[in-house]
């Protein structure tokens, strides 16, 4: 393509963001002193747009053309690379769960960083949660978010109505969610793919308008607060002698509880991470990957697709409850306003982003997305807008995830002879 | 039996805006297979523009209603379709042959760049417009005192849908173009092979809907007299379910269920609750994926393997 090709092309680009922003971003409306509208021109914003799309296509195309036909990732990464980054993948898992147990070491007077490391373990749980039933058993689910909030309001309900420890109430929590999930599972059995997900967010959105509309239970918009905050197994960490300071002989401070959520979070989301990974070796965990593959398949092969979904609904949200569950405890305070389907599209990116099925790459995934929100803290009305840019990109440069893969759990040792002669021929 | 009537009016108004978008979730589906996630944000700028098109004629001194109506419903129209198009372009084309799950979370993605876009080119409150159309007719006046009433915006959002709808049956079962689309939506390889260009005809199905759902919003517009840039995620998943409730792929069937949904929640809000509206919009979503997978209209659908 030569260099007239390419101008014209951007200059098609521009004509069309022209036309797609001249009213939207060339007038600005707002309602006026008097409550009528009114509007005022922003035609530099508009030029500066339309001129970036210009510049814009030209950069693309040209980096096109740098890339080659054989485009995608294999030119900018070479295969010595590749192997050298496979080489340290094995590595890497063990020395970020080394490194995730000494944080609240090395952080111990940084208050922001424990806090955002919750947040992380937080969507590092919820994604690997969320995995079973999107990466394992390959069900499209976009109202996982409601688990957390059944999980949460669980807790939130149990531990202020009945005086429940939370200790008692996690339980309760992931079973109340699993239960949940079975409920939810029993009539999307049939659907698949695209109805599937749109039924799952129909799901989600059906939970937050009962919590949020039914006042004398949930206390409606005004959520609930005075949640109790985590005891370790009894002993509460408070001030007063019986506090767990006072006990131990040292003197109190407000990050020990702190440092307690961080251990708590932690080992929930290992725990969630162990059974997913024993479960992936089951029968059952086998069965969900099958039937990700390929559920007719599935069925032809006599497994039963009604116990391999519902347990995968089950098990995503007991895990999604448990999270819920230990959201209600750190904060103290829960609305339904935590629980929109803007967070279960969150969720569903980590897992995409983290490559389906990898549980490494979910939790890199978790660590590179709300560390990339916090980054964007600052511009908090253009970080969504960055986010779904994020999600359409991705899906278009690597539809499969970028750090992670799905590699099949059992596959064949050693390849048979009988097939080698068709991918000579080039049928293969 | 009057306030019957009049919530019977008020449904079926509801219903042809939801019809309206309904139309392009379904044409999307039956074409490319796919749910177009950001149809209901489509629908959203299409208000948008339609809201700023009529500020700027008001402002300049247009006085005929008619006339502007007229100027409103075209730009919205061509703008919100040039806005379908470059959806299409840049988030799903480059996916069609991709994994089944990658087109929709594009489309997620999509969904809420155009939210937040709004939000950040429009700002994040509502936008009310004074009434465009005023006046209407009494129909009936009971004996105590409730009147059944049809405004006339009313009557514009029923008259411009029925000729819309006409118009776009017409197009698909008449044209040139309709015949590309209904063979692209059998056997998109086969009609490659006898010469239709699928990636126009997919172009053209998705500016098709966006159109529709710019008419939409403008209705929205005038007969709620107010936009925000929230407002396409609740109205497009209820015209998701209206398309899924009339059976996905059929146009007259996504009309059908559109009416279907404006009903049940007028009666639902005036007869139950107001607050759970939308519950009961959802329920039905998923009650009739259970017992009636194929919609009202639709055709079942048969896997081969």
């Amino acid at each position: 393509m030569g260099a007239a090709a390419i101008l014209k092309k951007a200059f098609l680009s521009a004509l069309v963001a022209l036309g797609l922003f001249s009213l939207m971003v060339g007038i600005r409306t707002e309602a006026g002193p008097t409550g009528q509208l009114i509007y005022w021109t922003r035609f530099n914003e508009l030029a500066g747009l339309v001129a970036a799309v210009f510049v814009g296509s030209i950069a693309v195309e040209l980096f096109r053309r740098w890339l080659g036909p054989r485009g995608g990732t294999a030119v900018l990464i070479p295969p010595v690379v590749g192997r050298g980054m496979a080489l340290a993948g094995q590595f890497l898992a063990p020395a970020l769960l080394i490194f995730t147990l000494l944080v609240p070491v090395i952080f111990y007077n940084q208050r922001y960083i424990l806090d955002l490391a919750i947040l992380v373990l937080t969507y590092v749980m919820l994604g690997w949660g969320l995995n079973v039933v999107v990466g394992l058993a390959g069900l499209l689910d976009l109202g996982y978010v409601a688990f957390y909030a059944v999980g949460a309001y669980s807790y939130g309900l149990l531990s202020t109505t009945f005086d429940l420890s939370f200790w008692v109430c996690l339980p309760l929590a992931g079973i109340l969610a699993a239960f949940w999930g079975v409920l939810l599972g029993f009539p999307v059995l049939r659907l698949r793919g695209d109805y599937l997900a749109i039924v799952t967010l129909a799901f989600g959105e059906i939970i937050r308008l009962v919590i949020l509309n039914w006042q004398s239970l949930t206390g409606g918009p005004n959520g609930i607060s005075g949640i109790p905050r985590p005891s370790l197994f009894g002993i509460p960490l408070t001030p007063g002698p019986d506090g767990l300071a006072a006990k131990l002989g040292i003197p109190f401070s407000p990050t020990h509880r702190i440092v307690l959520l961080f251990y708590l979070i932690l080992a929930l989301a290992l725990l969630t991470n162990w059974v997913t990974i024993r479960l992936r070796r089951l029968p059952i965990g086998r069965a969900w990957e099958a039937l990700r593959e390929d559920e007719v398949a599935c069925r032809a092969l006599g497994i039963n697709t009604t116990t391999t979904k519902l347990t995968a609904f089950a098990t995503g949200a007991m895990f999604g409850g448990f999270a819920g569950a230990f959201f209600a405890t750190r904060q103290g305070f829960i609305s339904p306003e935590s629980f929109t389907f803007q967070e279960s599209a969150l969720v569903l990116a980590i897992v995409v982003l983290g490559g389906m099925g990898s549980q490494l790459g979910v939790a890199l995934a978790a660590l590179a997305m709300i560390g990339g929100f916090e980054l964007f803290r600052g511009l908090e009305t253009y970080r969504m807008l960055v986010f779904g840019l994020a999600m359409v990109l991705l899906m278009i440069w690597r539809p499969r995830g970028i750090i992670g893969h799905r590699a099949p759990t059992v596959y064949l040792q050693k390849s048979e002879a009988i097939s080698s002669d068709l991918v000579q021929e080039g049928h293969g | 039996m009057d306030y019957f009537a009049q919530q019977l009016i008020n449904g079926l108004v509801l219903g042809s805006i939801y019809g309206l978008i309904a139309i392009g979730y379904t044409m999307v589906y039956g074409i490319v297979g796919m749910i177009n996630f950001a149809h209901g944000d489509i629908f959203m700028i299409g208000g948008f523009i339609a809201l700023i098109s009529f500020l700027i004629l008001v402002s300049i001194g247009l006085t005929a209603v008619p006339v502007i109506l007229l100027i409103v419903l075209l730009v919205s129209m061509a703008i919100t379709a040039l806005y379908g198009w470059t959806v299409e372009r840049i988030a799903y084309r480059p996916l069609r042959h991709s994994f089944r799950l990658a087109p929709m979370l594009s489309a997620i993605g999509m969904s809420f760049v155009l939210t937040n876009y709004s939000q950040v080119a429009q700002g994040a409150r509502v936008k009310p417009v004074p009434p465009i159309i005023t006046g209407g007719h009494t129909l009936h006046e009971g004996a105590e005192g409730f009147v059944v009433q049809l405004s006339n915006v009313q009557i514009v959002v029923v008259i411009t849908t029925i000729v819309l709808l006409l118009l776009f049956t017409w197009l698909v079962s008449r044209t040139r173009l309709g015949r590309d689309m209904r063979a692209c939506e059998q056997d998109q390889t086969m009609a490659a092979l006898l010469g239709v260009d699928v990636d126009r005809t997919i172009s053209m199905t998705f500016v098709i809907g966006a159109a529709l759902a710019a008419v939409a919003g403008m209705m929205y517009l005038l007969y709620y007299g107010l936009v925000d840039f929230f407002m396409g995620f609740v109205a497009g998943i209820k015209a998701f379910t209206a398309a899924v409730l009339g059976g996905i792929g059929s146009l007259p069937g996504a009309m059908l269920g559109g009416l279907a949904i404006g009903l049940i929640e007028t009666f639902w809000s005036a007869y139950f609750s107001v607050e759970y509206k939308d519950v009961a919009a959802f329920s039905i979503l998923i009650v009739v994926l259970i017992f009636l997978p194929t919609g009202l209209l639709g055709r079942p659908e048969i896997e081969k393997v």
